[in-house]
């Protein structure tokens, strides 16, 4: 038995509800202010996705209800699973991984059983953009698989001939983002994977950029063999400061078998899991149920009311929105990574000459831009371009919210030119100024200790 | 904007896409519905599965969340929040991160607690990779793993480390207690042990010896990773006091701390350490420190804010997390107090042994092992548990879960919890129930004269 209580907080309801309010106000979101973040960015969730997910009988659905007391519930994730296949383009889908990192493992721990299934024990390189996320790493390591890295060209396309000689009887398969971490589609993608599949190889895609492409090219049509989506950022679940999220995995027929389990099969007119019993060769599960089932049911509801002209339209407008904000942003002095390249729904914008010129850095930068009331992106994404801005404004966003941006930007800029120092200090108009990172990995301070204690 | 890009039109700016790998129209993917429409549909479904009186525990607890947690965690400001890459337009979310980590150290008496993992199964994936990473001295890669321990989290662990060379090798538990008999580790004195986990309550819910399993441990250089419930240790002995020094690692699942039943997510995972390892703990940790005029402020800190700059030897893939439950949670706790959660907790436990009591009271009915237990126990009926379990389904009782598959030593069992949910009523409900189901089997005859049903 326990000794001594538990040193948690004693609050009165009141207390507690004002307290948590208070801290809620300290938040930029994406109901409160432009989140332009690439890369992990977030999307709006429509309020009726939400209430729709949480009715009373979702919530209170135990994981093990046998499947007679499970057959809506299992209809919405048969259906979620054939909307993901068709717009990926790919054989079959495992909804269960819980986020994109596990997505990403699921990957290649598939890639490595299909290898061990033909015996090709040699194969143990997994080949990674160089422009890639640092998640990548871990993941092939998890899988005992060693990394090297593929270089990009300057115009951000894989470079070919340097692929060719990396890639061998070693190679278990190549691993790319499309569109590309710097928001640029890959313009050689079937060449690529024509090298890949050349030399018995698979292909495995970071999918958490497909809502730039929806409906308008598939990673299966691509030549694919497992794509994994991040659907708190790409399908529109809410991000909830850092999760929780989905990271389904879709594989093309030679991955099938190895898919993780559970999945929601149909036969007949009855829903049921198909678990290790059901699917042998699987790679088996990833959490202890069904992974982050609330947050696929928003999903499911979300594309029900996109439809199939909605999901295009996404593509359509978090495109056009990108690239508007790309050029105004070049019109008013800031240079692309890639200036002639199309963005797709994010882009890089490098301020070295900003850096080099004013004595601002791109974080200066991007602490300021807080002070107008945007969100800015993390400055240490993508690791192979120092001092660059992804931007990402969401399809959700109007005109003048992007001109408000760029408005923003170029007084940023201004202020730079005449008052490096300001820039420097921000932000000045948030709960915090510029926090001390160094003193906080220095002096770990990670829980609350009673005074003397 | 198009005029201001400079295209005629939003196809043009996907002109880089080859246009062999265009996909057209998606005519498998059904056309939008508004929100009516899915509303209809889903409330149908949600119909269809009902709401029945759950006696299902086995790692996902039906608790009651008081109103206020999911009001206040809903809130845009915390919902529709992104990573908090810029610490300083994110304080609310910090914040509430590390006032959670402060809680879960109080709660486990450990050092210090990361921000959240996916699930409680893939937290003791992680919490075995890094007892691996922090025992240097052994090489055997041997980690033992308890037969009483959640079977989902043993093939949850397994898949995840499989590929790094380390071994999970199975504990047998007493036949008659239910626990790991203490006397059964002597086989492996002296021998190299990589680490031990302990299960406390195990999936039985019975009592585990923690104090002599971490003191064997200590002797023979295993580290010793805890796995616990969370709402546990309101009333029992915490992780951190278990024999004379503690355990190195804690991990568990967080869903009886608010998050709803949900089909087993999203819930999350979390993992507690002594200091000395913090530099080994996956996931987000955020740490209190200064902004340049002095102020406190929180920000993340460690590895975590380096994730997508590691370029290799990373030791873990975990980016997103659960943030939004654990804000729940935090909410909970801080709602809730040591002193609510140790009374849900003795409710819960007193419930499950009043089911119990009446349940073996019937013919044939008994408790299995008779070790104490924590709030759920394994129940033995004297004809195959399915059958009864399908009968009771039809009157919307969930009786338990059936033990046959995972554990067919255990010939009919099945494992019941009654939370503090649970009335006085429905648990005569569920005993009369069972009685007549049992009778159905062809078991002991009933007793009771069938009345209104
Ligand atoms: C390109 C890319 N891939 C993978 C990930 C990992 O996904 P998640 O955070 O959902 O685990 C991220 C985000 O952090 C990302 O930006």
């Amino acid at each position: 038995m326990r000794k001594t209580r538990a040193a948690l907080p004693e609050l009165s309801e009141l207390q507690t509800v004002q307290h948590f309010t208070r801290l809620s106000r300290k938040n930029f979101s994406v109901d409160t202010a432009l989140q332009p973040l690439g890369s992990c960015g977030t999307r709006y969730t429509p309020r009726g996705a939400d209430s729709l997910a949480m009715l009373p009988e979702f919530l209170a659905r135990h994981p093990e209800a046998p499947e007679g007391h499970s057959q809506g519930f299992l209809a919405c994730l048969y259906d979620l699973q054939e909307m993901l296949r068709v717009v990926t383009g790919m054989q079959g889908i495992s909804l269960t991984p819980a986020a994109g990192a596990q997505g990403e493992f699921a990957g290649v721990a598939m890639i490595k059983a299909y290898h061990a299934a033909r015996q090709e024990f040699e194969r143990d390189e997994m080949l990674v953009s160089a422009a890639d996320h640092g998640s990548k790493q871990a993941s092939v390591v998890m899988c005992g698989y060693k990394v090297r890295s593929i270089p990009t060209k300057p115009d951000g396309d894989i470079d070919l001939a340097s692929l060719k000689t990396m890639l061998g009887r070693r190679t278990a398969g190549v691993m790319l983002t499309i569109p590309s971490g710097l928001g640029v589609f890959d313009r050689g993608i079937e060449a690529v994977a024509a090298l890949v599949h050349g030399v018995g190889a698979l292909l495995h895609c970071d999918g958490v950029n497909l809502t730039a492409i929806l409906g308008k090219v598939r990673p299966g049509d691509m030549g694919f063999d497992v794509v994994h989506l991040d659907l708190h950022k790409g399908f529109f679940a809410p991000h909830g400061g850092g999760g929780p999220g989905a990271g389904p995995v879709g594989v093309s027929a030679s991955l099938l078998p190895y898919l993780p389990v559970p999945i929601v099969g149909l036969a007949g007119d009855r829903y049921s899991w198909l678990c290790e019993q059901e699917r042998p060769e699987s790679i088996g599960r990833l959490s202890a149920f069904a992974g982050n089932a609330g947050v696929l049911l928003r999903v499911y509801v979300n594309l029900l009311m996109l439809g199939r002209e909605g999901i295009t339209r996404v593509a359509e407008y978090a495109t056009l929105n990108a690239n508007y904000l790309l050029k105004e942003l070049m019109k008013a002095g800031f240079e692309a990574v890639h200036p002639d390249r199309r963005a797709t729904h994010e882009f890089g914008v490098t301020l070295r000459r900003q850096v080099r010129e004013l004595e601002v850095s791109s974080r200066d930068i991007s602490k300021r831009l807080l002070d107008y009331g945007v969100d800015a992106p993390a400055t240490w994404f993508p690791p192979i371009f120092p001092e660059c801005l992804l931007l990402k404004p969401a399809e959700t966003e109007n005109k003048e919210t992007l001109d408000r941006f760029v408005g923003a930007m170029k007084s940023i800029l201004k202020e730079a030119e005449t008052d490096p120092d300001l820039v420097k200090g921000a932000p000045y108009r948030l709960p915090v100024r510029r926090l001390d990172d160094v003193r906080a990995a220095r002096d770990l301070d990670l829980a609350w200790k009673p005074a003397n204690g | 904007m198009l005029g201001a890009i400079g295209v005629d039109s939003i196809e043009a700016l996907f002109d880089e896409i080859p246009d062999r790998l265009l996909c057209g129209t998606l005519e498998a993917m059904p056309t939008a519905v508004s929100e009516v429409d899915a509303s209809r549909l889903m409330s149908a479904r949600a119909r269809l599965d009902g709401v029945p009186t759950c006696f299902i525990g086995a790692g996902a607890y039906d608790h009651y969340v008081p109103a206020a947690v999911w009001q206040i965690a809903a809130r845009g400001e915390f919902y529709s929040a992104s990573a908090p890459c810029q610490a300083e337009a994110s304080q609310g979310t910090l914040q509430l991160l590390y006032e959670f980590q402060s809680m879960m150290a109080a709660l486990t008496a450990m050092d210090v607690s990361n921000a959240s993992l996916y699930d409680g199964a893939s937290a003791l994936a992680e919490a075995v990779l890094m007892a691996v990473r922090i025992n240097r001295k052994s090489k055997s890669r041997r980690v033992l793993v308890p037969k009483s321990l959640h079977p989902a989290y043993r093939r949850v662990a397994g898949n995840i480390v499989r590929n790094q060379g380390i071994v999970l090798e199975e504990l047998p538990y007493d036949p008659a207690g239910g626990h790991i008999d203490p006397v059964l580790l002597q086989q492996y004195d002296g021998l190299d042990i990589t680490a031990l986990v302990i299960p406390q309550p195990n999936f039985f819910g019975v009592l585990e010896e923690a104090d002599t399993l971490v003191e064997w441990a200590r002797v023979n250089g295993a580290v010793t990773v805890a796995v616990v419930n969370p709402l546990s240790l309101s009333v029992l002995s915490p992780p951190g006091e278990w024999g004379e020094r503690g355990v190195d690692i804690c991990c568990g699942d967080g869903q009886p701390l608010g998050a709803p039943l949900s089909s087993g997510g999203p819930y999350f995972g979390f993992l507690c350490c002594r200091q000395a390892f913090v530099r080994h703990l996956p996931g987000w940790i955020v740490g209190r420190t200064l902004d340049v005029d002095g102020k406190t402020g929180f920000t993340l800190t460690l590895h975590a804010r380096n994730r997508r700059t590691r370029r290799s030897g990373a030791a873990s893939n975990i980016c997103t997390n659960q943030g939004l439950m654990v804000t729940a949670a935090t909410i909970h706790m801080a709602l809730m107090g040591a002193e609510g959660l140790s009374r849900t907790a003795a409710s819960c436990h007193s419930n499950t042994l009043r089911l119990g009591e009446r349940l073996s009271m019937l013919p044939g009915v008994s408790i299995r092992f008779d070790r104490p237990v924590f709030h759920e126990q394994v129940v033995t009926l004297p004809v195959a548990a399915n059958g009864v379990l399908r009968t009771l389904a039809a009157h919307n009782v969930l009786g338990g879960l059936d033990l046959s598959r995972d554990y067919p030593e255990l010939g009919n069992a099945i494992l019941c919890c009654a939370t503090e949910r649970r009335t006085a009523e429905e648990i005569e409900i569920f005993t009369g129930r069972l009685e007549r189901a049992v009778a159905l089997q062809g078991g002991a005859p009933c007793r009771l004269q069938p009345k209104g049903w």
